[in-house]
Parts: structure tokens; sequence; C-alpha cells
């Protein structure tokens, strides 16, 4: 039997919902009532503009709750985090020597116009993020940070030239879908050039999902909150898979 | 509120930030690099674009070969108004179309070049001259708020957008409005041209961009009687044109910073030692607070840990700052809110860190940066860590406070949210004003501890780099853990040697008058 479940605000199955949004308007009884009105559009019931007033001329900002007479069945709803069974430092370190039976080469950059580099450093970084190494400090990882603004047929041709096993893909800035178009653009060269069954393709940044990177086409996606060794095992673990299909054939 | 700290230590800090800076200026003082160059040629007025849409003062100087460059590319371009009798902008046309050619001219006298140059250099100094002397007519006729002056950014991309969003900004409480570059400008070697309406995380810094933004925030300014300041970046690979653009369009700040470029955007130390000093010469005689990058150290590793370089680096700035001429009332030495709130008294370590800044630098006017590495999409609790980076700000006296956003980590700001991040630094700085003013901090406790274990620290890290010299120092990585060479990294293919006759007139000019001007 499926289960429905709503947003819970103190009762089962109430659908309270908290919206906050500004108007391009002066702030007016009928611009709360606008507010109002707007919610009851977007399908809510029961809805109270707990705040609106003025933030600049033309312009005001409105607290609402709200119910939602919608819900979803959990169960029903596919949605495959990229992890591989938690390990530490050591324990990657190890399994890489057993299974690979060499260092696993590892290239991150920021690629296309995104400067930001906070995400792949945290994950690439000697420092590492939360107290968990980066993949510079693993034994059995060759790791290079390409930095920012990386074009991505730069770092095609340094998978190339390196035999690079694993790309790590960053993207901070999300405006206008830049985020989307360079990770499209690497996906596209990488298949171009017959190369991208050869590597661990990965996409991380705070906005990445796990499910949007397959829908790119790529191995996996990290999000906000990932730390190093979530991400060296998925590679340690997908290339030993990989390697292992292959010497079968 | 005092902190009792070795004021020895901070004197040998700053005796070493001069040991440091000494070698790195005899460099600077024999090199020049194109970006210089350019920017000294649309002082004299080059501006506009070819067919191409390349920049004028590009077009121009790209006419001259490597071998060509020692004597920059102001003498030349003098010798060829004397000769030609044209405008600058006209002049240099015909150069980038090929019809003329700097070459042409070698033969003309020196003295002839310096003159045809004189009257267009003292009609761009005269023209800064008049925007830093309305600026101050203005600030005196519409009075600021007290400091922390609250900070926000617009970055839509569009110009347009981001003039509504100022103008929103400004009247929520907004002091000073900064439109974030498009990301990757820093690494563009060109200023791109006129009104822009696309941008990545960012709006184009162009000067059409600089005047529209200035027009706008003059007029809510006169509307709500008090001086909206303007802000944007003198970094990367063109800070001494940007600095330029600056100055005519009156901007009050920009962000410039005499390592981050080197550190954070792999651009060579040598383009950017020489590049940095020759926009600071000129924020000096324009009256422009520049605002500088520590807060960089700390979003890119761990913020206890990186107190000691954060510190050692304000010093590095600050003389770097005298050098150029910079007053301590133009020096906005960067700092930022960012250990982890999961760290046991947190708080504490960041009022001692902010407090030691205040003590050290008491003249400088303090630019404190929000946090942003530990906002995660938790608005509510971003709201509050905001809060207590606000509490810090107004009690440890704070002068530049770029106010942080519940969205940070989310997207680049709604409208919304900045009025919402308004309004909790107007209710928090306003209900603890005099706060700092009333409190004793306990003598030998954890804050007055923890700051002198940063000072120390810093001295010892400063005695490192003196002993191998900065730019040794910055290639075996004792910043941010980043290592880069003195001739790897970006635009080092503009940086040349200064031949006998290399000339420009405005490095003259600005040497004698830099360090007289305030305000």
């Amino acid at each position: 039997m499926t289960k429905i479940v709503k947003p819970y605000g103190d009762t089962q199955n109430d659908g309270k919902v908290q919206l906050s949004f500004t108007l391009p308007v002066d702030w007016s009884e009928a611009a709360d009532e606008a507010a109002r009105q707007l919610a009851g559009k977007m399908g809510f019931t029961d809805v109270q503009v707990v705040d609106g007033r003025r933030i600049a001329s033309g312009f005001s900002f409105f607290v609402l709750y709200a119910s939602t007479p919608q819900g979803v069945d959990v169960d029903s709803i596919a949605a495959p985090a990229a992890r591989a069974h938690a390990m530490t430092m050591d324990e990657i370190d190890a399994f890489v020597a057993e299974r690979i039976g060499r260092k696993v080469r590892v290239a991150g950059a920021c690629i296309g116009t995104d400067a930001h580099t906070v995400g792949i450093d945290a994950i690439l970084n000697m420092k590492g993020y939360k107290g968990d190494y980066g993949l510079e400090r693993y034994r059995m990882f060759e790791t290079y940070n390409l930095g920012s603004q990386v074009a991505v047929e730069e770092l095609v041709r340094f998978t190339q030239e390196r035999g690079i096993d694993a790309l790590l893909a960053s993207q901070v800035v999300t405006q206008k879908g830049s985020d989307v178009k360079n990770f499209t653009a690497l996906g596209e060269l990488l298949e171009a050039q017959g190369v991208r069954d050869r590597v661990v393709l990965i996409a991380g940044g705070p906005r990445v999902t796990n499910r949007l990177a397959s829908e790119l086409g790529y191995d996996a996606g990290f999000g906000r909150g990932t730390v190093p060794s979530e991400v060296a095992a998925f590679v340690a673990v997908t290339l030993a898979e990989r390697l292992r299909a292959q010497r079968k054939n | 509120m005092e902190l009792r700290i070795d004021r020895g230590c901070v004197a040998r800090c700053r005796e070493l930030a001069a040991a440091i800076t000494d070698p790195v200026e005899s460099f600077i003082s024999a090199h020049s690099t194109v970006s210089v160059e350019r920017a000294a040629l649309r002082l004299l007025g080059v501006d506009g674009i070819t067919p191409d849409d390349v920049p004028l003062p590009n077009a121009v100087v790209d006419t001259l070969g490597a071998d060509e460059l020692g004597d920059g590319a102001v003498l030349p371009f003098g010798r060829a108004l004397a000769e030609t009798g044209l405008e600058p902008s006209a002049l240099a046309r015909l150069i980038a179309a090929g019809e003329r050619s700097l070459a042409e001219f070698s033969s003309t006298p020196y003295e002839a070049a310096r003159g045809a140059l004189r009257p267009h250099a003292d009609a761009a100094l005269g023209r800064i001259a008049a925007q830093r002397e309305d600026r101050v007519a203005r600030l005196t006729r519409l009075p600021q708020l007290p400091p922390p002056l609250l900070y926000v950014i617009v970055a839509s991309g569009n110009i347009y957008e981001d003039r509504a969003a100022a103008v929103a900004a400004a009247e929520a409480g907004a002091q000073v409005i900064a439109v974030i570059r498009s990301t990757g400008q820093s690494l563009l070697d060109f200023v791109p041209y006129g009104p822009t309406t696309e941008g990545f995380g960012g709006t184009y810094a162009t000067q059409a961009n600089f005047a529209i933004m200035r027009a706008a925030l003059d007029e809510v300014g006169d509307r709500l009687g008090r001086y909206v300041m303007l802000t944007n970046y003198a970094s990367g690979l063109c800070m001494p044109e940007i600095a330029v653009m600056a100055a005519f369009e009156r901007l009050d700040m920009l962000l410039n910073d005499s390592m981050y470029g080197i550190l954070f955007r792999d651009i060579n130390m040598k383009r950017t030692f020489v590049d940095q000093h020759f926009s600071r010469m000129l924020n000096a005689y324009s009256g422009i607070i520049i605002n500088t990058g520590e807060d960089n150290y700390l979003t890119t590793a761990d913020a206890v840990d990186q107190a000691p370089a954060v510190l050692a680096s304000q010093f590095i700035n600050e003389e770097f700052a005298h050098r150029a001429g910079l007053p301590d009332a133009q020096i906005g030495l960067g700092d930022a809110y960012e250990i982890s709130p999961d760290l046991e008294d947190s708080f504490l370590y960041q009022v001692s860190q902010a407090q030691l800044a205040r003590e050290i630098f008491p003249d400088a006017p303090l630019k404190y940066m929000p946090p942003t590495k530990h906002m995660t999409g938790d608005i509510f609790k971003g709201h509050l860590i905001d809060a207590m980076f606000n509490l810090t700000s107004v009690m440890t006296h704070q002068n530049i406070h770029l106010c942080g956003m519940l969205t940070e980590a989310i997207h680049t700001p709604f409208l919304g949210d900045r009025a919402l991040s308004l309004e909790n630094a107007r209710y928090v700085m306003n209900a603890a004003r005099h706060f700092g003013d009333e409190i004793v901090l306990r003598p030998g406790g954890a804050i007055e501890r923890r700051a002198n274990a940063v000072l120390t620290a810093c001295e010892a890290l400063l005695e490192r780099v003196a002993e191998s010299g900065l730019m040794n120092a910055i290639e075996s990585a004792v910043f941010a853990d980043v290592s880069r060479s003195p001739d790897g990294g970006r635009g080092f293919d503009g940086v040349f040697a200064r031949g006998a006759d290399y000339y420009n007139p405005f490095e003259e000019a600005l040497k004698g008058t830099a360090g007289s001007v305030t305000g």
C-alpha cells in the first residue's frame, strides 16, 4: 500500500508550508491581498499573510503560511545517492593497493567560466574539509588540481596525456544555467574524443545532485556537505569494478 | 574594550613588512607592464574600441613588439601626438587601423614628446581632482550614517537590473554598493566596453557601467540625504586600468590586494606587484579607499589556522599601500568571520581577531567580510550566524561591513534577501552600538591570549618570509598553501624591464602629490 506524505506543521497531513517572496509593488492593503491571492493561484489553501511590508520604493516583502493539498509517495521515488559504503582514508588506500595495484590518477578543475575553487579545493587539497583529509594526502592517489576556469578542451587534453582515471569537474556558479552548460560541454568532448569510458567522470558543486549528474551522463554527482573520503571511495570502488569487468572480457 | 598586546611585537612586524617590501619595490621601479601602459593611455584620453571590439589602449600597445616596449607606450605615443597634432583617441584609431605607426616618429625629440603629453596628462589629473573634490563636497552635504558602513553586493549580470537592486538596497539602509564582476573578468587582459546586460555570477566592469551606477546612486543619495558609495574591483590583469576608470567615474572604493591575484587567480607575481603599485598610486590621488582581500585566506583553508596569515597579509598590504602613497584612511584592510560555527567559543576567537586588527591598525577603515564558508542553505541558522557577525563588527568598531546574506551558498542575493540582511545588521548594530565601549576584556583571558598567540605566530611567519624573500616565500607556499613561481602564472609576458628612456608622466606627477590627499 502506498503512503502519501504531506508537509507536517503540527498535525499529520495538515500540509503546512512557509513561503516568502518579494513583489515589485509598493506596500498597501491591496499588496497583502495580492500576495494572498498569488499563493492561492499556486494551489495553496488556508493562506495567511503573516508579514507584509515595504522594503524599498516599488518593492514589498511577504511571509506567508499556507497549506498544500499535494502529497507524494516517497517509496515510489528513486534518487540514488552516489555513496559507496563509507571507508576511511587508510581503508581506501589499502583497497586501491589490493584491487587496483597502482596509484589512481585523479584530476580536478573548476571548468569553463567558473572561478570558484572552494569546492574542488575542499575535496583535493591536502587539508581537506570537515576534518576529512583531501585526496592529495592519499598514498594511493596521484592528484592534479588544475584550479579555476579550466577550458574543457584543456581538461580533456590533460586527461589523455596523463592517462587520468578519474575526472572531477566542479561548478559553483549556477547563474543562467552556466553549470549545466559547462558540465555538458565536458561530457560531449570526452565522448567525441573517445575517452569517456576510460574515466570515472564526476560532477561536484553545492547545487549538484547525483540525479542531475546522472541525467548529464556522469558517473556520479556530489553536492553540498560532501567530504573527500566519500569521493575517494566512489572513485576507488567504481574504478576497481570497471577494471575487473575489463579483465573478464 | 582593549586588548593588552605586545606592542614591541607589533613594531617588529612592521619592520619585517618593510624589509619584505624593499626588494620588491626595487623590482617594481625597474619594470612596467602592458596594463600600466594601457592605463596611462586611458588617462591621456584614449578611449573606445576598434571595429573588432578591441579596446583602443590594447590595440595601441599591441602594435609594439616585446623588443620595443622598453621605453613604454606613452613616450612613443607622445612623439606621435607631437608630430600629428591629433587628439589621443583619433591618433589611437589610426594606429589601431594600421594607418599610422608609432615607429614612424622614433626620431622626434624626447622633450617634444613630453611637451605634447603634458596638456593631456594635466587634463586627466584635473578631471580626477574634480571628482575627488565633488566627493568631499557631497559627503559634507550628504553625511553618511555612522560606521560600520553597511555594504551589499549586486550581481545580476545586467547593469540595469543591478541599478534597480542597488537603489532598493540604498533605500533599505545600504551605504556602499559593490557591483560584483562577471566570473572570469579578472583573467581578461582587456576591459570590456560599453553598458553590458549579460554576465555570469556578476556584471562586467566597464566604464559605461560605472557611470550608469554612479548616476543612480547620486540620485538616490540626494533623495535620502546621505551619500551612497560605489565599489568595484581593481584586481586581475587590468588592475591599473580599472583604477583609471574608477577615478574618472568617482567610485569610492576598489578591491585591491597586493597578493590576492597571485595566490587565488594564478596571475603572475611580478605582473601583480607592478600593477598594484601603479593602481594604488592612482587610488591615493583619487581619494579611493582600497579594500584588501584577506578574507580569501579564510575561505580556502581553516580559519583558526590561518589567522596569523591574515595578520601577516594585512601588514604587507599596509606597507605596499604606504609605499604607493596611500594614507591610512584609505587602506581598508580585510578580515572575515569564517571560523566554524561548530567550534566552541568561536565567537570569542572572532572578537579576538577583529579587535586585534582594530588595535594594530587604528586609523585604517577595516573591511569586515561575512561568513560564507559555513553557510549551508539553512537560511535560519545563516541569519543567526550573520547576527553574531554583525555584533562582532559593531563591538570591535569595524568600518566597512559587508552584510552577510541568509541565502549565501544558495543564489546571488535576491532583492528581498538584501532587505532582510540590512534589517538584521541595522537591528544588531543599533542595539549594541556602544557595547564595545562598555566592556573590559579579562586580562590574560581567552580573548587576549588568542590575540597574542596570533600576533606571535604572525611575527614568526613574517620572519620566514623576510628571510627567503617574498617571491620565494610565495613559491614555497607560505601563503594559503598555494605555490606560485616568479615567472609562472598569467600575464607574465606583459611584464617588461624599463629602458633608459622609459617615461610615464603620471608616475612622476603622482609621486609628489600622493599622501597629501584625504577623503
